[in-house]
């Protein structure tokens, strides 16, 4: 099934003439209404007549997740602050959230999105979907939510926390598909499997998303539920799920690419990649009103085809993430930076930032341990003391990035440093 | 009597207990007394010896987090009920204990090692 066949399969030189004049759109729009950006423009002499083909998208700058850090609150904001419907923020590095802001545009374009998603994976009207990402700030929950409606389909609200009842909710109802992180949807299976439930389920498809997750996990999901797992991509900073999905064949995830225009680059030269060669993904978004972002490095690598699926989907599609071009980790579907754990640290004067993040994934959930290093001068006769600074550190940290972490007090001078440089991060989640 | 004590920081990993006692061995530093307490991650040595500054200070120059603190070291005589019939007296005068290890069990007394905010007070009440 496909919810908008006109511009899923729609012929390639058409879809680029129409990517091609949106593009042109946003980048006057952009020009006129965003300051930091026409001053980006304006630094390299670009101006929006000069984007005359999309191959000329490569003379514009990009735009970082600092661009909206440095305009926070609303400087990204391209419309008057009236024409607003709705704000969510993510979880910045640097204790700032990032703020994105949608237009009513904005939600419906949203809501087309994920609407193509989860025709994707084969929902539709007739079916019950649990919507168990977190609603809130968090796009995951209302970003699939609004699909979820939009396909016609009888929408729950789960959100996040309770198993039991999302587990009976699922076996009374009769609910047919859930949107959810696959490792919260393995748990679901597990907790469906000791309490010897699989038979009692008619959930037959799923999207999931908002963290890194393999081949295997997704065969394994859907073993264990007889269900067809699908992967969904998005960002906040784009919207949120639904900017990319795979289809029953599971090739690739089919870009909304009317919507986001890709572009794959090399994460140190920033010069385009060719089909199928592994960088960095770029974004354009094409239609959105409330913050355009131009050339967007999202620091997630894969690569990109642009060959006809055999679903019929004439968009481009990008390969399963191969990892991240800088350090942030995703845990339970939140963004981690090295440098948030960093920050909590320094509030702390009996620590020194010296730091190791561990990463696990036990059972399916994600455990996040950071061993810190006693500053030379922290002394101690008391256990107490021990404890009271292990508290202090695991609350700060907790506040900054959002998840509950185990902290582990070492020795001064005791974790590895290899070149003068300290290893920040082991992952000991197996994903590959 | 009041005593220096040395407590290292030891993280719960195979031989680094051996590390900190040898650093002792090779600078000549004598334990009279110790105790250790753990947890799950870590432990916490705490150690009477006769020379505690050059002890302290060879622990530190290998990285150790050593830190020097008084402690008081009250004899008793060596008999049953003679520990039970101090902590009847130190709590009567209101006096917390934070925490407590034994020293020598030679001859007609014994020693125990107790870290407590008020000195004085079982100073005091030790001379009664």
């Amino acid at each position: 099934m496909i919810w908008n066949k006109e511009i899923e399969c729609m012929e390639r030189s058409e879809l680029e003439a129409l990517q091609l004049k949106n593009l042109q759109d946003v980048v006057t729009r952009a020009y006129n209404n965003l300051k930091y950006y026409r001053d980006k423009m304006d630094k390299v002499g670009v101006k929006p007549s000069d984007i005359k083909t999309l191959k000329d998208i490569e003379k514009l700058p990009f735009t970082t997740k600092s661009d909206l850090r440095d305009n926070y609150p609303f400087g990204t904001f391209a419309v008057p602050q009236s024409e607003i419907v709705r704000i969510h923020a993510s979880s910045g590095t640097t204790g700032k959230p990032t703020v994105v802001g949608y237009t009513k545009f904005d939600i419906d374009m949203w809501s087309e999105c994920v609407a193509r998603c989860l025709t994707m994976a084969g929902l539709g009207k007739d079916d019950i979907i649990q919507v168990a990402y977190g609603y809130g700030l968090f796009t995951g929950g209302l970003g699939a939510h609004y699909g979820s409606e939009l396909i016609g389909a009888s929408t729950v609200p789960m959100s996040t926390g309770n198993t039991k009842k999302l587990v009976d909710l699922m076996i009374d109802f009769g609910a047919t598909g859930i949107a959810c992180t696959p490792s919260y949807l393995l748990h679901i299976a597990e907790t469906l499997e000791n309490e010897g439930l699989i038979d009692k389920i008619k959930l037959k498809a799923s999207i999931n998303g908002a963290e890194p997750w393999t081949e295997n996990m997704r065969k394994m999901i859907e073993e264990k539920l007889h269900i067809s797992a699908h992967d969904i991509y998005g960002l906040s900073e784009m919207m949120g799920p639904g900017v990319a999905c795979d289809c029953i064949y599971h090739k690739g995830l089919h870009v909304c690419e009317d919507h986001f225009l890709p572009e794959i680059v090399d994460p140190e030269t920033l010069k385009p990649l060719a089909e199928g060669e592994t960088g960095e993904l770029v974004f354009t978004t094409l239609t959105k009103e409330g913050i355009p972002l131009i050339r967007y490095r999202t620091r997630d690598l894969t690569s990109i085809s642009y060959e006809k699926c055999e679903c019929g989907r004439t968009s481009a599609r990008i390969s399963r993430f191969k990892g991240r071009s800088d350090d942030m980790l995703i845990i339970r579907g939140v963004n981690v930076f090295p440098s948030q754990i960093e920050t909590a640290l320094l509030q702390v004067k009996e620590v020194a930032p010296q730091y190791l993040i561990i990463v696990e994934r036990q059972g399916n959930l994600d455990t996040l341990e950071v061993q810190v290093e006693l500053s030379s001068g922290a002394l101690f006769d008391e256990i107490r003391e021990i404890e009271r600074i292990t508290k202090e550190v695991a609350k700060n940290i907790q506040q900054i990035i959002g998840l509950s972490v185990k902290v582990k007090l070492v020795e001064p001078n005791s974790i590895e440093r290899s070149m003068g440089k300290a290893k920040r991060v082991l992952d000991k989640r197996k994903l590959s | 009597m009041l005593s220096k004590q040395i407590s290292v920081f030891i993280e719960n990993r195979e031989g680094r207990l051996g590390e900190v006692l040898s650093v002792l061995r090779e600078n000549g530093v004598n334990i009279l007394s110790l105790s250790l307490a753990d947890t799950s991650d870590y432990g916490l040595l705490r150690i009477i010896v006769d020379k505690p500054e050059e002890g302290s200070k060879a622990l530190k120059e290998k990285g150790f987090s050593a830190k020097v603190s008084d402690v008081l070291i009250v004899e008793i005589n060596h008999e049953v009920g003679a520990l039970s019939h101090l902590m009847e007296k130190l709590a009567k005068a209101g006096v917390n204990i934070e925490y407590m290890y034994g020293l020598s069990l030679h001859g007609e007394t014994a020693s125990v090692i107790i870290k407590t905010k008020d000195y004085q007070k079982v100073q005091e009440i030790m001379k009664k």
